[in-house]
């Protein structure tokens, strides 16, 4: 039998292949190895299925994407945060773009937008601009979008401290405030969605986030083409704005974003040409950087832009983390050097000591940090320790000051294999400082349901992403009252400082050019962080993002197109939409 | 005969209601709700989260006492709804998993159905030929024992990268709209391949192994003894013990049939295949009772209809049955 054979052929490849494994020690070999180092671009030849000539989308004309969708694309309402790929960003526009990179704010909906005093804020409308189903965009969409914050499901809070929404003429809304917090509101501009007020006046009610919005009219430069359980399909939008205005044009007439898989199948596609940007974690990615199969924002370590803050979250309110100089003994006791080399394999960076994140360096107060900062170092973290009178008991660990033994847990969601490695690092870290501790084995919702609710020591976290403010950090770090339960998204370890907190709501009403002021209230807040170490800052995790030059060529890179690579929530506005205007076809 | 199926139906029907019980309460039992985890994964202002609490809460009857989301799970079923599935922004779980669904069984039904016959056979040759039997077995030991996830990686590798013959993932070309077309079909079918040949393989070794044994344990019986001593031509003593040998095979085919859903899930996450495997995975990721019951729900019914097909066989397969049936002592 014909198949008989072919199978026995294949089992004996598969046997070689073990027997090659087993001699050589080593773990299976990234795809890449078979293929010639010095050719990479002879794999585009290939094409990896039988039905050239039969695509609906040219491999010339599309951009394949993955990283953002966990799950299918379920709804296209740019109201809700499980938003498919794209809706808030390629479909939905917002009033500004914010570039964290260069620190600029570029006018996008909005021609202007300025504090004309300090409790108005007036928008000028961008003219020549019209929704997907040719109706023009006007200021009363505007007014319209802002009005929407008043509806709790939406999620917005700006009505906490804006009073009054109106559109004066066609293309201007004046937005009045009561005590303005001007951060959060410069947040609101870049990162929310304009909305067309003539299709969505009838579902503005409560009920709005049950709309799924497929197909749904916006300004952006994608239009929704087609969805299913494994991909999203953009097509051009060929009226966008911004070809006029701007003189931008998208070059993929198509985006397919591919839904989430498996680590081998995000890899064997990037390989293959198959996808052209992934923003997934792939484990020893630098190799293959290395080796010219796909390329990175930096062309070496760290590879990766740092997109957020890994930081090592206490149970402040459980002795003996409760004592700030036990959490600073742990901040110097845990090997950050050997996660940043063994586990990521340098493509991310140790972090700051202040936590804030690279794109934040100016507001980080050096002399300060200098002085108070921390770093790896076992023998610092015994002295703290000994000075805070910790006594060793007899199998050699410290003890808690009442003579109880201490065991410390440290909880990461299981299958997260980088912060699996890192754990380890850290169990090993504090176990030779002399601080007992050891893994809790825990899934993601297990994990979220006991750091909810203050039943954890340690936990490892990260939701703080990059953005426009350092207030959105010390908002996570700071924030009173505590929250606990379902939802709870802030302060995890419940640290309770209103003098600090004090300074948050400060730094929120502080207008966004006043850098100074700025400054100087966040080195009050690096100070308390430093000397209180509510949560110990680790390494910066990378904005991850490998592409392939195969079909599409001058990505973002550290040289000339210094733009965000990310398909993520919140990143096209942060000027990732200009990557697509951006990208070259390899053979046009 | 009646009073045999009647017996039976009834087993059916209490087992399903036990059975649905306990999936409705399983998820239940998990440590934190879908509404926590759907929350957790978005950073929401916070003063808007209690808003969106109750109004997710509200939305999936999750706010009412917990014998009446038992009630209304009964009286939605009964209706033939399923709910919503949380993670999927209140999508319809019937329509979930009705997207899913044909990708799982076209991919099960012919992997388990071939390599069960072609196990069969091969076994049964196996058993008689030494040759062949010294080249099937260490095979078939191979195939069965090796880490499903590994040969399954092993095939993507080797067919999908290096030979580059077979797409590495999908359920069809990411280049592709779905058409009645032929180029269609063809894509559709190549993305089948890996998959299937990788589940045929596994399992085509676990049949091969089992019927080779079991025909040996037949030839030795006394009663192809007897049968060879009377001078019964060999092919006749060879059916008889085919007979006898298959019918454990029926019985394992059944409990294949009926666990279709969690067998296909490590396939479906290798070659990012769509269907109810994956499925499965991001509903228990998620907490989505609603899709979580749903997909149990089909789980439930395949092996109750499985086990259903597989007694009928019984009946046709084994007169020893039918004897019992019709009021002989057994």
């Amino acid at each position: 039998m014909a198949s008989t054979k072919r199978l026995a052929a294949l089992l004996a490849i598969a046997s070689i292949v073990v027997g090659a494994c087993g001699t050589s020690g080593q773990t299976a070999s990234p795809a890449g190895e078979s293929v010639a180092p010095t050719t990479p671009a002879a794999s585009a030849e290939v094409t990896p299925a039988p039905s050239a000539g039969a695509e609906t989308y040219p491999r010339n004309e599309t951009l394949y994407t993955t990283g953002k969708q966990w799950g299918p694309p379920s709804t296209w309402n740019p109201l809700d945060p499980n938003a498919a790929m794209g809706t808030v960003g390629l479909q939905y526009e917002s009033l500004l773009l914010y570039d964290p990179l260069a620190d600029t704010w570029d006018p996008w909906l909005a021609e202007s937008a300025t504090w004309t005093d300090p409790t108005t804020y007036t928008i000028k409308t961008r003219s020549g601009v019209t929704w997907s189903d040719g109706t023009p965009f006007t200021a009363d969409d505007v007014a319209f979008t802002i009005g929407l914050g008043k509806i709790k499901a939406v999620g917005w809070n700006i009505w906490d401290y804006v009073t009054e929404a109106t559109a004066t003429d066609a293309s201007t809304v004046v937005v009045k405030f009561s005590d303005p917090a001007y951060q959060e509101w410069a947040l609101w501009t870049y990162d929310k969605p304009i909305l067309p007020r003539h299709i969505w006046e009838s579902k503005a009610n409560e009920d709005i986030l049950t709309d799924t919005n497929a197909n749904g009219v916006g300004t952006g430069p994608y239009k929704y083409k087609t969805a299913a359980e494994d991909r999203m399909v953009y097509e051009r939008n060929e009226t966008w704005w911004a070809k006029a205005a701007l003189g931008l044009e998208a070059k993929p007439r198509y985006i397919v974003d591919i839904v989430n898989g498996a680590n081998n199948v995000a890899l064997g596609l990037l390989m293959q040409g198959g996808i052209d940007l992934s923003n997934n974690f792939l484990p020893g990615i630098a190799t293959l950087v290395d080796n010219g199969y796909v390329s990175t924002y930096f062309p070496e370590a760290p590879y990766m832009l740092s997109g957020n803050t890994a930081w090592l979250v206490t149970n402040d309110k459980k002795p003996p983390l409760d004592d700030p100089q036990f959490r600073l003994a742990i901040a110097h006791a845990v090997n950050v050097p050997d996660i940043v080399n063994k586990v990521y394999g340098n493509i991310v960076k140790a972090a700051d000591p202040t936590g804030l994140l690279p794109t934040w360096e100016k507001y980080v107060d050096t002399a300060q940090r200098d002085a108070l900062g921390f770093k790896y170092d076992p023998a610092k973290a015994a002295s703290l320790l000994d000075a805070a009178g910790y006594k060793k008991g007899g199998d050699g660990f410290y003890t808690n000051k009442d003579g109880s033994p201490i065991k410390l847990t440290i909880m990461v969601p299981t299958g997260w294999s980088d912060w699996e490695a890192a754990r380890d690092v850290i169990v090993a870290s504090l176990i030779a400082a002399g601080i007992n501790a050891e893994a809790r084995i825990v899934d993601y919702n297990g994990l979220v349901d006991a750091r909810n609710n203050f039943d954890f020591d340690l936990v490892v976290n990260n939701e703080v992403q990059i953005s426009n403010t350092p207030w959105t950090y010390y908002d996570y770090m700071f924030r009173l009252p505590l929250m606990e339960g379902a939802g709870k998204n802030r302060n995890y370890g419940g640290y309770e400082n209103p003098e600090a907190w004090a300074l948050v709501q400060q730094l929120d009403k502080t207008p966004v050019d006043d850098v100074a002021a700025m400054q100087a209230i966040t080195s009050k807040l690096q100070k308390i962080s430093l000397t209180e170490m509510p949560v110990i800052p680790l390494w910066y995790n990378g904005m991850w993002s490998q592409v392939s030059n195969v079909v599409w060529t001058n990505w973002p890179s550290d040289g000339a197109n210094r733009i965000l690579p990310a398909t993520w929530n919140g990143y096209w506005q942060m000027g990732a939409v200009k990557m697509l205007t951006q990208l070259q076809l390899v053979q046009p | 005969m009646r009073r045999y199926f009647g017996r039976k139906l009834l087993i059916y029907g209490l087992t399903f209601f036990v059975a649905a019980t306990i999936n409705w309460m399983i998820p239940r039992f998990m440590p934190g709700d879908p509404v926590q985890s759907l929350l957790s994964r978005h950073q929401v202002a916070p003063e808007a989260v209690p808003h969106l609490i109750a109004y997710y809460n509200a939305l999936f009857g999750l706010d009412q006492p917990l014998w009446q989301q038992y009630l209304n799970f009964w009286g939605s079923l009964l209706n033939g709804d399923l709910g919503r599935s949380v993670y999927q922004s209140g999508r319809p779980v019937t329509e979930v998993i009705l997207a899913a669904l044909p990708y799982t069984l076209g991919l099960l039904i012919p992997a388990i159905l071939l390599s069960w016959w072609a196990g069969n056979k091969f076994g049964a040759i196996a058993a008689r030929r030494r040759y062949l039997d010294n080249a099937v077995l260490p095979i078939g030991y191979i195939l069965s024992a090796a880490p499903y996830m590994w040969l399954a990686i092993m095939v993507a590798w080797i067919l999908g990268s290096v030979l580059r013959i077979f797409p590495i993932s999908g359920g069809y070309s990411y280049a592709l709209e779905p058409s009645l077309t032929w180029a269609f079909a063809v894509d559709l079918f190549a993305h089948w391949v890996m998959p299937f040949l990788s589940l045929f393989m596994v399992m085509f070794g676990g049949w091969a192994i089992g019927m080779r044994n079991m025909i040996i344990y037949e030839l030795d019986a006394d009663y192809s003894r007897y049968l060879d001593a009377l001078g019964a031509p060999s092919g006749l003593v060879r059916r008889y013990a085919f007979r006898n040998a298959v019918l454990p095979q029926v019985t394992g085919l059944a409990l294949q049939l009926g666990v279709i859903v969690a067998g296909a899930l490590v396939t479906e996450i290798v070659f990012s295949y769509p269907g109810l495997g994956k499925l499965l995975l991001a509903a228990v990721q998620n907490e989505d009772y609603f899709l979580l019951q749903g997909i149990f729900l089909f789980v439930i019914i395949g092996t109750l209809i499985a086990n259903f097909l597989v007694d009928i066989a019984y009946v046709l397969l084994d007169p020893r049955t039918r004897v019992g049936m019709s009021g002989g002592s057994a």
